[in-house]
């Protein structure tokens, strides 16, 4: 290698390659310099300042640190001659100095220790320094800087590496401090709790709180290491159980492709509900008592108001016999079944399965209906394939990148670390989103357009490219269709136009265009402010025409990407848990498919797509689906116009709710099954880079659930199939059979890997992270250019209901919060519903944050407190979906887009009202809440 | 179809009801008229963040201190997270950080300089009497060198100097609020141009002079960096214009170095001639920008060069070149050239790893010529008196002129001329009218608080760049400190390790926590000798930067040279 450097290291000439450190060389040569300050981890890089690595070079009047230093040509490095070793050893000695004593380390074990053992360091000569008082002011970490070597670690973990800016090294000299802000508590400071400090610190200074006893010292107990993956968002982040026990004790990220290492709050902290006092150990049976209705709920502390306890025979003889009933009595159709992205992908083919040949109908969906639907209608039509084209970790490529409509660094964290790491380095980020964001700070571009605006400003932006011929000629002729008549369609979206309409100037639209269209690279990354409108569907086309026109898709650093947003939304969509397809998005009413499908699963299939999720519902109330069968999905908190939604889910003559707790729809449910939680089973999953990894059981069960494979199966058994499953690696073999994206994948591989991406075009060889480079997956390869056309909100504000109404998550709360809400740390950090609103709207109202306020819409109202946020533009209301107390979901409007079927999550209109602290709520605002169910199911069909 | 009325928040969660929702997002929130008042501050300036110290100076000038609310809104006007500011905020030295429920500092801060030259002439006793003397209308802090050791001891009022300070004399300017810098009187752009000032940069500029020629000049007059490393002049030029543009300049006017005022001395003196030796370089280097850092104890300077820079931007004698004038802000690490870099970025002054070199990755990572004040004084002298002048100059194997800053117990301190390689001996007998009377020479600093610290004994070395390091001692700054037999050695060597324990910036460990021990240790009625021979050698050999590196140094020579006094 012409570029390697010669050098010698201990009387040893070696070559060293240009960008390789004096402490990699001696590592790989089996020399393991004593190193604190620096960690081989990825994304960290060498800080030289511990000092604890010092080497010896020839001819320097002082040593090198060697975690830091490169080799020259010729030059001379000596790692354990005595003045090396002297200086090491005092650098050691100076720091254990400092320390709590041993027996009362935060981490007896911790990498300080470990070195000083290693080098024989145990006490110390010198004068101490003064105490340190503890910070337990977080929840999830104990901070007891009494045990701080100033390393830089965490600052370099939470600066650089997730990019969350919130820890510095403040002061000077020997009163230099870690500080979270301005020195604040941690808990009262901008942290996220990501707990990249705590996993980089090697002293214990920074802790899971978990792990420290009340007096801050170290837990000693030997620790089990289960490797998996997180089960919270589509980013599918690899973690690593610390298991005591039967007991997670804390959580490690792992070097997955998808993390590296990093993890968010709620992959970190957030597992305690496996053993929340709600957890179901029992099947129940509803009684014959319990009151049925939209309006009943069930304390999931004591469910046995309205179910008794049941065995599992029962149970499942109960709920098969009820479902079988309604098929026979009142045919196929009249059942449905809907399955959770937070399940398997083996369990997400069982269940389809389950429904389709069990059932005999297509009506199964799951929330994938509720977040990404349009997105996939659009890249099916227009790229033939509803996955990604390239990773996210492809931003590290990109000259430009955009993120539109999304909110990563709460709902997708450690992929939003890689954009502002991407940001950092100096690639152009540009934000689109009508609501402000953490990723603003990062972004050269932030444009807040008025909500619901989203094809005024793209076809603007794709006007300017066709105006100005910024479009890519070549990658046209070649790989798309439909530019004509883009040309034509886009001739009166000028920015000036549309300035007015989405309310960015029409420079700035410009200007944004500009660089999109003429960087070497440029990829797009969008979240449901896309998908969840009634013109989601146009929303996602116009993202792909703009990469289309400009040729920006297919090669490193190009792309679009939606971003997934549950752990398996992407493989349960794979595995066919949706009404119109069968695994692998092979479609239903398709002769040819359908009769394979009927060969392989050896039964007639029903002919026609089935009802998607807001469909069922309506389905419920026009008396055609009377028997359900739900698996740890929570359609009564997550469906639009909510109040609707529970009055099916009660009007059912058959529920059959399978989860791990009496969620807010079990609390309809004649049957409840206790399922499996993440930790207590084998799985694989596909995450939002198309990466299907593998999830590892690494609890028992709790009392006598069971694992959702077997309930499923014993089900489908009780209604006449002969399933014989021994477990999920047979279902993936099945499923491999029929779904050609698992070619050359294997459970065996997947287990062995841990991850591997698709399409893959060996069992040797990686998958591919980039695709349609040459061609799409249509007929004809080409990508083909839908033109979309300006659709407003369904319904717009008035006098009546003055603002607009948003709705979305919380970093630290998932879905809807029947899992998160039981997380301890999760649930103290986020602990009850609030309403953010602009400091303009909070002055205007003559209420204060804190506030109770009541939010109305035309579907119902909800009381909670205010929370003035500075992202958020004035006439704007948001509200998390995720609290049962004040179910932002009674107030969404269903209308649906008329393609993806996707309900308008993101815009409605409403009002905000103050409330007297002592007034009695209810009745007042009856009227407002009520309306008529006929006007309901018109707007949602 | 069933109709149904939904009760409002009737509704129970599965949450533990344990807390109550934070009223905001986490963390600090924006006050919007602490933002108000600091986007007023900050009017059209670019929020840039390498002036984020230019924007800290503007509100503590403003308030006296730094509101917390204040800098939240600044954090947020600048787009920097909270941590950014607050860890810069509190780095340096001159900004008082003031958080929620914390008592703002008095309007006046007295600042008592207790560098060794003050403390020798009575520092101490100021900093016991002041505080009851000036009661609630100031506030009294220790500062380190102010750069005036020849009139110790030293305070300074707001920004105006107290000179040959005594707690009445203090006391009066806090009265009388006498709070801004005295511009003492200097020859102006007019007095210089006047006496043909500029001429040699308008040769260079014109093609009258080649750069080649005046590189070549430089070389031959073995001008060396006077900041204290010594590094030759036009070899340095050489190497930073081998490096491809866009080139930056960086001038250190960060003197710090306990004992050294000789840039304080020119710069008050004759502007220009700084200026035009910088200007010249800037042409020789073909820099895009240059940024001056000034030490914040110097406001006078900073008065004049604001001035006069705008004369000769407006006289166009700049050219091309950008010309910045940045305040320091307290910090002697500063004063190394990377540590100064990093503060001109915007950033705390943390001194670099080494390679690569500042000249090949300088100032916004691009290559830079950095050169301190003097050294840039003597261009034009040199290149219109030709490089045999400078050269032709020196004793005892010294080249060149040299500017010694002398302090202490001597008759007459002051910035001494004289040649290169004069002993110290020489030095007070020929330029400084000898000792004090009743003074005894006993012992003295050749190099400032760095250079460590000889006995009378040997002060016929000369006084030279490489002429001391095998005594374990160097001539830096040639900041020459004249101690007598009434003076200890050992606590002036506590004096020299305290200040590098507040001064070291806490980056490394063995500067960190190797000076903290050492100032524990070292406070010791018995010093332990081999335990603090092994920490400073341990200081030596593995700190980052030159401060960790020499702090020793005077605690080595008290231990070789001076056993009397500590054992």
């Amino acid at each position: 290698m012409s570029e390697s450097i010669r050098f010698t290291l201990d009387g040893q000439e070696l070559e060293a390659r240009p960008d390789e450190t004096i402490w990699q060389v001696a590592q790989r040569q089996g020399t393991t310099i004593p190193h604190l300050c620096y960690t081989p981890q990825p994304g960290y890089r060498p800080d030289g300042n511990c000092r604890a690595c010092m080497v010896e070079v020839e001819g320097e009047r002082v040593l090198a640190a060697s975690c830091i230093r490169k080799p020259a040509a010729g030059m001379k490095v000596v790692t354990n001659n005595a003045r090396a070793q002297n200086a090491r050893r005092l650098v050691m000695e100076l720091l254990v100095t400092d320390q709590p004593k041993r027996a009362l380390a935060h981490d007896p074990n911790s990498h300080l220790w470990q070195w000083a053992d290693r080098m024989q360091v145990s006490d110390s000569r010198f004068p101490t320094r003064l105490a340190v008082t503890p910070d337990s002011s977080h929840p999830a970490m104990s901070v007891q800087l009494d045990a701080c070597i100033h390393c830089n670690l965490c600052v370099r973990a939470c600066r650089e590496v997730q990019v969350n800016d919130v820890i510095g090294m403040a002061y000077r000299g020997h009163g230099a401090k870690i500080v979270f802000d301005f020195d604040d508590p941690m808990g009262n400071s901008t942290c996220v709790a990501c707990g990249e400090c705590v996993q980089a610190c090697p002293t214990g200074a920074l802790m899971e709180a978990t792990l420290v006893d009340e007096k801050g010292v170290g837990k000693t107990e030997p620790l089990r290491e289960v490797p998996s993956v997180c089960p919270y968002c589509g980013v599918g982040c690899q973690i690593s159980y610390q298991i005591k026990g039967n007991e997670i004790a804390a959580v490690q990220g792992r070097d997955g492709p998808a993390n590296q290492n990093r993890l968010c709050v709620k992959g970190r902290f957030g597992f305690d509900y496996v053993k929340h006092p709600h957890r179901l150990q029992k099947p129940l049976i509803r009684r014959d008592d319990a009151p049925r209705g939209a309006d009943v709920q069930v304390d999931p502390s004591d469910p046995s108001t309205h179910f008794r306890e049941a065995s599992w025979e029962e149970a499942l003889d109960f709920a098969a016999a009820g479902l079988k009933r309604i098929r026979d009595r009142d045919g196929h159709q009249a059942l449905a079944g809907f399955g959770s992205a937070k399940c398997s992908n083996e369990e997400a083919y069982l269940f389809q399965k389950l429904v389709r040949t069990g059932f005999g109908t297509n009506n199964v969906d799951h929330c994938t209906r509720l977040c990404h639907a349009s997105s996939v209608a659009a890249l099916l039509e227009g790229i033939g394939s509803g996955a990604v084209t390239a990773p996210f970790t492809a931003c590290a490529d990109a000259e430009v990148i955009i993120v539109i409509g999304a909110n990563p660094t709460e709902n997708h964290p450690v992929a939003a670390t890689f954009f502002k790491q991407a940001a950092k380095l100096g690639k152009t980020l540009i934000v689109m989103d009508p609501r402000g964001q953490a990723l603003e700070r990062h972004a050269n571009y932030m444009l807040q357009f008025k909500p619901g605006t989203d094809v005024a400003l793209l076809n603007a932006m794709l006007n300017v490219i066709i105006s100005e011929k910024l479009y890519n000629e070549d990658y046209i002729k070649t790989h798309a269709e439909g530019f004509e008549n883009l040309k034509t369609h886009i001739a009166a979206f000028t920015p000036e136009a549309m300035t007015p309409v989405c309310g960015i100037d029409a420079d700035t639209i410009r200007t944004v265009a500009r660089l999109y269209a003429k960087a070497s690279a440029s990829i797009i990354f969008w979240g449901m402010g896309i998908s969840q409108s009634v013109h989601g569907t146009d929303n996602a086309r116009c993202l792909i025409a703009l990469a289309l026109s400009t040729g920006q898709v297919g090669r490193p650093g190009t792309g679009l990407h939606p971003l997934r947003g549950q752990n398996n939304v992407q493989g349960a969509s794979d595995a066919g848990l949706i009404p119109m397809m069968y695994p692998d998005y092979q479609t239903v009413d398709l002769l040819d498919t359908r009769k394979r499908f009927e060969d392989f699963w050896g039964t007639p299939l029903d002919p026609k797509k089935g009802l998607t999720v807001v469909e069922i519902m309506g389905a419920i109330h026009a008396d055609q689906i009377k028997g359900m069968y739900i698996m740890g999905e929570n359609p009564a908190m997550s469906d639009p116009d909510a109040g609707h939604a529970r009055a099916a889910l009660a009007k059912l003559e058959h529920l059959v709710v399978q989860d791990i707790f009496l969620t807010e729809t079990a609390f309809h449910a004649d049957v409840v099954l206790p399922a499996s939680a993440w930790p207590e089973k084998d799985g694989t999953v596909t995450n939002t880079n198309r990466q299907v990894q593998m999830g590892r059981r690494a609890l028992e069960l709790p009392g006598d659930a069971r694992q959702d494979w077997w309930i499923s199966q014993e089900i489908a058994r009780r209604i006449g199939l002969d399933w014989n499953y021994k477990g999920p690696s047979d279902v993936f073999a099945e499923m491999a059979q029929v779904m050609p994206s698992f070619n050359n994948i294997t459970w065996e591989r997947i287990d062995r890997e841990s991850a591997c991406t698709y399409p893959c075009d060996a069992p040797d060889q990686p998958g591919h992270d980039i695709v349609f480079g040459d061609r799409f997956p249509t007929k004809d390869g080409r990508g083909k250019i839908v033109p979309a056309s300006i659709i407003p909100p369904a319904e717009q504000p008035d006098k009546d209901f003055p603002m607009v109404l948003s709705t979305g998550r919380q970093l630290e709360h998932w879905h809807t919060g029947a899992i998160t809400r039981r997380a301890s740390v999760l649930d103290e950090i986020e602990p009850e519903a609030v309403v953010s609103l602009s400091v303009q709207d909070i002055h205007r109202l003559g209420i204060s944050p804190g506030d109770p306020v009541r939010v109305s819409t035309r579907r119902g109202a909800i009381e909670l407190k205010v929370r003035v946020d500075g992202a958020i533009p004035e006439g704007y209301v948001f509200i998390p979906f995720c609290y049962a107390e004040a179910a932002a979901n009674l107030l969404t409007n269903p209308a649906l887009d008329p393609i993806g079927k996707i309900p308008e999550f993101k815009f409605c209109a409403a009002r905000v009202e103050k409330i007297a602290a002592a007034a009695a709520p209810a009745r007042k605002r009856a009227a407002a809440s009520t309306r008529t169910n006929s006007r309901r199911a018109a707007r949602s069909r | 179809m069933s109709k149904h009325v939904l009760k409002v928040g009737k509704f129970k969660h599965p949450g533990s009801g344990r807390r109550r929702a934070a009223h905001h997002p986490k963390g600090r929130q924006v006050e919007p008229r602490a933002l108000a008042e600091v986007r007023a501050l900050l009017g059209e300036r670019p929020r840039r963040s390498d002036l984020l110290i230019e924007h800290l100076h503007l509100i503590q000038d403003k308030y006296a201190c730094l509101a917390a609310a204040h800098l939240t809104a600044l954090a947020q006007e600048m787009r920097l997270a909270l941590a950014e500011v607050y860890e810069v905020a509190t780095f340096y030295a001159h900004f008082d950080v003031v958080r929620e429920g914390d008592t703002p500092p008095p309007k006046i801060t007295v600042r008592v300089c207790d560098s060794l030259s003050c403390e020798m002439l009575g520092a101490a006793k100021l900093l016991k009497d002041l505080p009851a003397k000036v009661g609630k209308h100031a506030r009294v802090v220790r500062a380190p060198c102010m750069g005036r050791c020849d009139t110790a001891p030293v305070a300074e009022v707001g920004h105006c100097h107290v000179d040959h300070a005594t707690v009445e004399s203090v006391h009066q300017a806090v009265r009388g609020k006498q709070v801004h810098p005295e511009i003492p009187p200097y020859a102006d752009y007019d007095a210089y141009i006047a006496a043909g000032g500029y001429s040699v940069l308008r040769a260079c500029r014109g093609g009258q002079r080649r750069i080649e020629d005046v590189i070549a000049t430089m070389e031959h007059s073995g001008l060396r960096g006077l900041g204290g490393a010594g590094f030759p002049t036009g070899r340095k030029w050489r190497i930073v214009r081998g490096y491809a543009g866009p080139r930056m300049m960086a001038v250190n006017a960060d003197e710090g170095e306990p004992g050294t005022f000789k840039d304080r001395y020119y710069l008050e003196r004759e502007p220009h001639r700084f200026l035009e030796g910088m200007l010249i370089a800037a042409w020789a280097v073909d820099v895009q920008a240059i940024y001056i850092y000034l030490r914040d104890e110097y406001p006078a300077i900073r008065e004049i060069l604001l001035k006069e820079i705008s004369r000769i931007k407006a006289a166009g004698l700049a050219g091309e070149t950008e010309i910045h004038l940045r305040r320091g802000a307290g910090a002697y690490i500063c004063g190394e050239e990377s540590a100064m870099i990093e503060s001109i970025e915007g950033k705390r002054g943390l001194p670099r790893h080494r390679p690569p070199y500042v000249a090949e990755v300088g100032l916004f990572g691009r290559p830079t010529l950095e050169q301190n004040v003097e050294t840039l004084y003597w261009i034009p002298q040199i290149l219109t008196q030709g490089p045999e002048w400078f050269a032709g100059q020196g004793r005892h194997g010294g080249k060149g002129l040299r500017s010694y800053s002398v302090s202490g117990r001597v008759k007459n301190p002051g910035v001494k001329l004289a040649p290169a390689g004069i002993t110290a001996r020489e030095l007070i007998e020929e330029f400084c009218d000898g000792m004090q009377d009743g003074h005894t020479f006993k012992a003295y600093l050749p190099g400032g608080a760095s250079g460590g610290i000889l006995p009378a004994s040997m002060a016929d070395l000369a006084l030279e760049f490489g002429m001391l390091e095998k005594h374990g001692c160097f001539v830096g700054s040639h900041a020459v400190v004249i101690l007598s037999d009434q003076d200890n050695t050992k606590t002036a060597a506590l004096n020299l390790m305290r200040f590098f324990e507040d001064e070291s910036c806490g980056q490394c460990t063995p500067c960190r926590v190797g000076t903290e021990k050492a100032v524990k240790l070292m406070a010791r009625p018995k010093w332990d000798e081999p335990l603090l021979a092994e920490l400073s050698q341990a200081m030596t050999d593995a700190s980052i930067c030159g401060l960790g590196q020499a702090a020793s140094n005077p605690l080595r020579c008290v231990l070789k040279h001076f056993r009397e006094d500590w054992s």
